[in-house]
Order: C-alpha cells, then structure tokens, then sequence
C-alpha cells in the first residue's frame, strides 16, 4: 500500500504541475511587486530607484484616504445588505414558500451568472436621465418627486452603484444562506415549535444562533469580495464624478495604465492587500469570540 | 329533486361546519394579511427581478428616433430588429463570444486538472510536508489579482506571450488554483479512505487510483467546482482588460465596455441589443444547467 500512497513519482506527477503555475503566477509576482514598490516608472518608459518615495506619497496623496474611506464604505453598506436580505430571501425560501421556492430561487439567482459589465450598462441606462428619463426617474416622477441626476454626485452615484451590486449578487447569498438553513435538524426545529415558539422568537432564538456558522463564512467571503470591487463601478461611470466613486483597484490601475506608474501602482496593490488581511482577520476574531461566549 | 336538495342541504352543512372550524375573528385576520404580505413580497421580487431585463429587451427593438422622442420606459410601437444587426457586426460580437468561450473553457479545464491532482496527491497520497504546502498553496487565496498583475505583464511581455490569449489563460489557472485545491482537497477528505485502500490491494496503482476511482468518486464536486471556476473567469474584466493589446484578444467583458466607450451614449439601439444578446444567450444556458448549479450549491460539501 505504501507503494501505491507513498509513490514519489506518483506524487510528484499529481503535484508539481499545480505548483510550478501557482509559483509562476502567485508567488513569484508577489515579491516582484514589492521590488516595484522601491522604484518609478514602468517597463515603457523605464525604472528609477527611488526607495520609501512611494510609500511617503502613499500618505501624502489626498485620493488615497478618499478612494479608501469609499470602498470601506461600499464594502460595509454592501456586505450588511448582501446578508441581511440574503437572509431574509433564505428564510422566505426555506419557511414561507417551502416546496414551491424553486422558481423563485431560479430568479433571484439568475443575475449571478451575467457578465458585470451587461449589468452595469444595463444599470447606467436605468437611471439615466439624458436623452430622455429612464424607468427609475420616470417611476420617482410619477410620485411626485424631482427627478435625479443620478451620476452627477457621488452620494447620488453611490446609491446606484449599491443598487446595482445588491441586485447582481444578492442570490448568490440567498442561496448560500438557504443552503445553512436547510442544515438546521427538522427537530430541533419542531420541538420548539412544540415548546411554544413561534415566529420572531423561534428565529432569534434558534434559528439565528444556529445559523451563525454560515453566516459568518457568508460575511467574510462577501467582505472580501466586496474590497476588491473594480469592474462594476468600472463599467457603470468609471469612478466619477471624480475620484467620488473609486474604490481603491480602480484607482491602483489608472495609476498604473493611464499614468504609466507601475510603482506607485504596485504599492496602492500593497495597501489592498494589507486591507483585506486587516479586515479579515479582524472579523474572524470577533466572530469566533461570539461563538465561545455562547 | 330530492336529490338536489339534499346536495344543497349538504353544501350548506358543509359550510357551516367550515365556519364553526375555522378559528374565530383575529386569527383569520391574522393568517389572510400574511398571505396578503407574502404575496406583495413575491410580487415585489418578481417586478425587481423581471422588470430590467423585460425593459432591456423592449428597448433593444426600439428605434434611435423613439430613444431621443419618447419616454425611456414606453414599449416600443413597432419592432425594429435591425439594432441587432450592426450590435452583431460592428461590436465584433462573434469575435468576442469565441475569444471568451476558448479562455474560459480552457482556463476551467486546466484549473480542474492540476487542481484535482494536486488536491488527490495532497490529501490521500501519503508524504513528508503536505500539510504544509496545502498550507502554501490555499495562502494564495489571500492574495489580490491587483499585486499580482503588473509583475506578470513584464513576465508575459518578456516572453513574447503578449498578442495572444495565453497570458489571460495562465493568469486565470494561478489565481483559480487555491480555491479549486482548497475545495477539491475537502471533496476528498470526505471520501472513505478504504476505498482508497480497497484501489491498492486490488492491484491498481496510483494513477489508476486517481483516474478510475478517486475521480468518478468526487464527480460532483468536479462539477460544482468547475461550475464556479467558468463564472468567476467568463465574468472577468480586471485581467482580460489587463492583457488585452488589440481587439482581436477581446472577451465578452471587454468588448461590451469598448462598445460604450466607442458609441459613447449615441447608438442606444445597438448598445440595448449588445447586452440583450449576451444577457439573454446565458439565461438559456442557466436554463439548462440551473438544477446542477442548485444541486451542487445545496450538496453541502462546500459548506464553510
């Protein structure tokens, strides 16, 4: 048996080709992105040594403390939305519709699978104004409120961009979450039905705790997801106006591809990264402390 | 008529006797406002759901005069297909559709591969330091495509890779192979190691052990995995848009996102029906495969 799950060739065949792209792609870039980040310039237009410069403008650009206040909160405002009314859609599919929320599963999904950019121009024609008023500004006049000019300002834009995401992305969380739902033992559920809870008690008192394992994997995966948005916003008006709506990737690859500076590009890429591990390890930890308290 | 008023008789006892069961007064009230509620959820899901993408495909066969004349919400007065004629020749959408179905088919089928065969060789072969280097490789999921991107443009550029597909392909299987390892490697956890064993004493080698049995075993989780792995590559903008050099090496993404930027906001007709031909060619593959991405997402084996 040894020879058979002990078989260096074996392992080596099976392993090596995995590992030799993983390195070639993943890891070898990543320590050459930090080389990037002591230099300026760009391949095209040629490297100079320039040591902590990069870092120091890190801190001295003003668009750095914007682009990142804007996608924390994007993150934020997204992630609380993707799980609180992923998990509402989760409990109408698994209490309320029951046997029949196949379809209605099929549905809310659906946008899941759809190019980004499909949606965000989609999305940009929903809300226009010019050359004539879209569905949203057209249902807001009906009601007899001033029509918007959606992409004029940032708040208004972000309002459109949140939308926009919520509506691409929310079924993948409703199904998850559904997924969590359908683990809870039918009689747990039953003999405290039979104990005498019902309705919001019988939610905060065990389907919610029970759920908090999944709900948890569900908000770091979205959370990290959602700090590394780039082509939605992208595609729907390119981070304007201004800078207003630029999460930090989209302002990591103007830099690099408009501006031609890999550099500073490669750090604005370093503080992303340091973000999402901050970020996650911070909710990891108070997540996993809620759980021990119980 | 004996019989008839007795059926009547029987129709109102029947009835008084569902009014005696029912319960009194609140309770009804109760139960008729849920349902009303309920109603007017599924109601309102189905017109955000429904309603942009029958917008969408209204609009694409309208006219550019009843763009510029006539509310954006309005059904169009009579069909005009010719908007899907200049989307499809002059948004290079054929061009576009085979670049995109060639990365993503062949990133995904790579990615399967080297995966399955890592996460098999780490998680049921039997060596020195695989902890380790599972370790290693699902640290990759911590990395961002963004630190990884400009390092690999030189690498790519340097090997005279670029003018091709081959860099989005390679990108696509570095940055898939941690989830798919990670993933498949739990697949495999799950398997009952006698099995394995079983393989062994019955006179298979290692290869054999993989291809006839551990593969077939975990065919679902292939599926699921393949399944998320063709989405997050097909839906990609950041590295096509990255290594695109010339329209020629376009991917559905980036082809829609040029078609605007090209157009700026003139041709609406043809701009409608670019994103109609790629919304509605995926709703009829999601038609088809919806159940085995229901089933593979509500299998468990993913779970986190």
């Amino acid at each position: 048996m040894r020879q058979v799950f002990g078989n260096r060739r074996a392992i080596a065949f099976f392993l090596a080709p995995a590992l030799l792209v993983y390195i070639g792609v993943i890891v070898v870039p990543v320590g050459w992105s930090l080389v990037y980040s002591v230099f300026t310039g760009s391949p095209a237009s040629g490297f100079a040594f320039a040591g902590l410069k990069n870092f120091r403008a890190l801190f001295a650009d003003p668009t750095i403390p914007q682009t990142l206040w804007f996608t924390v909160k994007y993150a934020t405002v997204l992630t609380v939305g993707q799980i609180v009314i992923g998990y509402s859609l989760a409990l109408l599919f698994k209490f309320v519709l029951r046997r029949s929320s196949t379809f209605i599963r099929t549905l809310v999904f659906f946008p899941v699978v759809l190019p980004t950019v499909a949606i965000a121009l989609l999305f940009a024609q929903l809300f226009a104004v010019t050359p004539q008023a879209g569905p949203v500004d057209s249902i807001i006049h009906l009601f007899g409120g001033h029509p918007v000019d959606w992409f004029v300002s940032g708040s208004h834009a972000f309002v459109v961009i949140i939308a926009m995401d919520m509506w691409r992305s929310v079924g993948l969380f409703a199904v998850i979450l559904y997924v969590g739902l359908l683990d809870i033992p039918e009689e747990v559920i039953e003999s405290a039905r039979i104990d005498g809870a019902s309705g919001f008690g019988l939610l905060r008192r065990i389907i919610l705790p029970m759920s908090r394992p999944i709900v948890a994997a569900a908000t770091i995966f979205a959370l990290n997801a959602d700090l590394k948005v780039f082509d939605s916003i992208l595609a729907l008006n390119n981070g304007g106006p201004g800078t207003a709506t630029t999460p930090l990737n989209l302002y990591m690859f103007q830099e690099s591809f408009n501006y031609d500076n890999w550099g500073y590009g490669s750090t604005i890429a370093l503080l992303i990264t340091g973000l999402s591990l901050v970020v996650t390890v911070v909710v990891f930890r108070s997540l996993r402390r809620d759980i021990t308290k119980d | 008529m004996a019989i008839s008023s007795g059926r009547v008789e029987s129709a109102v006892s029947t009835r008084r006797a569902r009014v005696t069961r029912a319960r009194p007064g609140r309770a009804r009230t109760v139960q008729l406002s849920r349902k009303t509620l309920t109603r007017a959820i599924i109601g309102i899901i189905l017109v955000v759901e429904i309603y942009p993408l029958f917008w969408l495909l209204t609009s694409s066969l309208k006219t550019q005069n009843a763009f510029v004349s006539q509310p954006l919400w309005t059904i169009p007065s009579k069909l005009d297909f010719g908007n899907y004629a200049s989307a499809w020749t002059t948004a290079h959408i054929p061009s576009d559709v085979i670049n995109s179905l060639i990365v993503t088919v062949s990133s995904v089928v790579v990615i399967l591969l080297l995966g399955a065969g890592a996460a098999f060789a780490l998680e049921v072969l039997v060596f020195k330091g695989r902890g380790g280097i599972l370790f290693f490789l699902v640290g990759g999921l911590m990395v961002p495509a963004q630190l990884v991107l400009l390092p690999l443009f030189e690498i790519y550029f340097k090997l005279g890779l670029n003018n091709t597909l081959l860099p989005m392909i390679i990108t696509y299987v570095g940055q898939g192979l941690p989830l798919t390892v990670f993933l498949m490697a739990t697949y495999f956890r799950s398997v009952p190691r006698e099995l394995f064993e079983a393989c062994a004493i019955d006179g298979g080698g290692t290869y054999r052990c993989f291809f006839s049995v551990a593969l077939p075993l975990v065919r679902n989780g292939i599926f699921t995995v393949g399944m998320l792995v063709f989405f997050s590559v097909f839906n990609d903008l950041l590295v096509a848009l990255t290594f695109n050099s010339k329209p020629s090496l376009s991917t559905i993404q980036v082809g829609l996102l040029n078609f605007n930027g090209q157009y700026g906001s003139v041709a609406y007709g043809p701009l409608f029906a670019a994103i109609s031909i790629v919304i509605f060619a995926l709703l009829i593959l999601y038609l088809f495969i919806n159940k085995q991405i229901m089933r593979g997402l509500t299998s468990g084996a993913v779970k986190g």
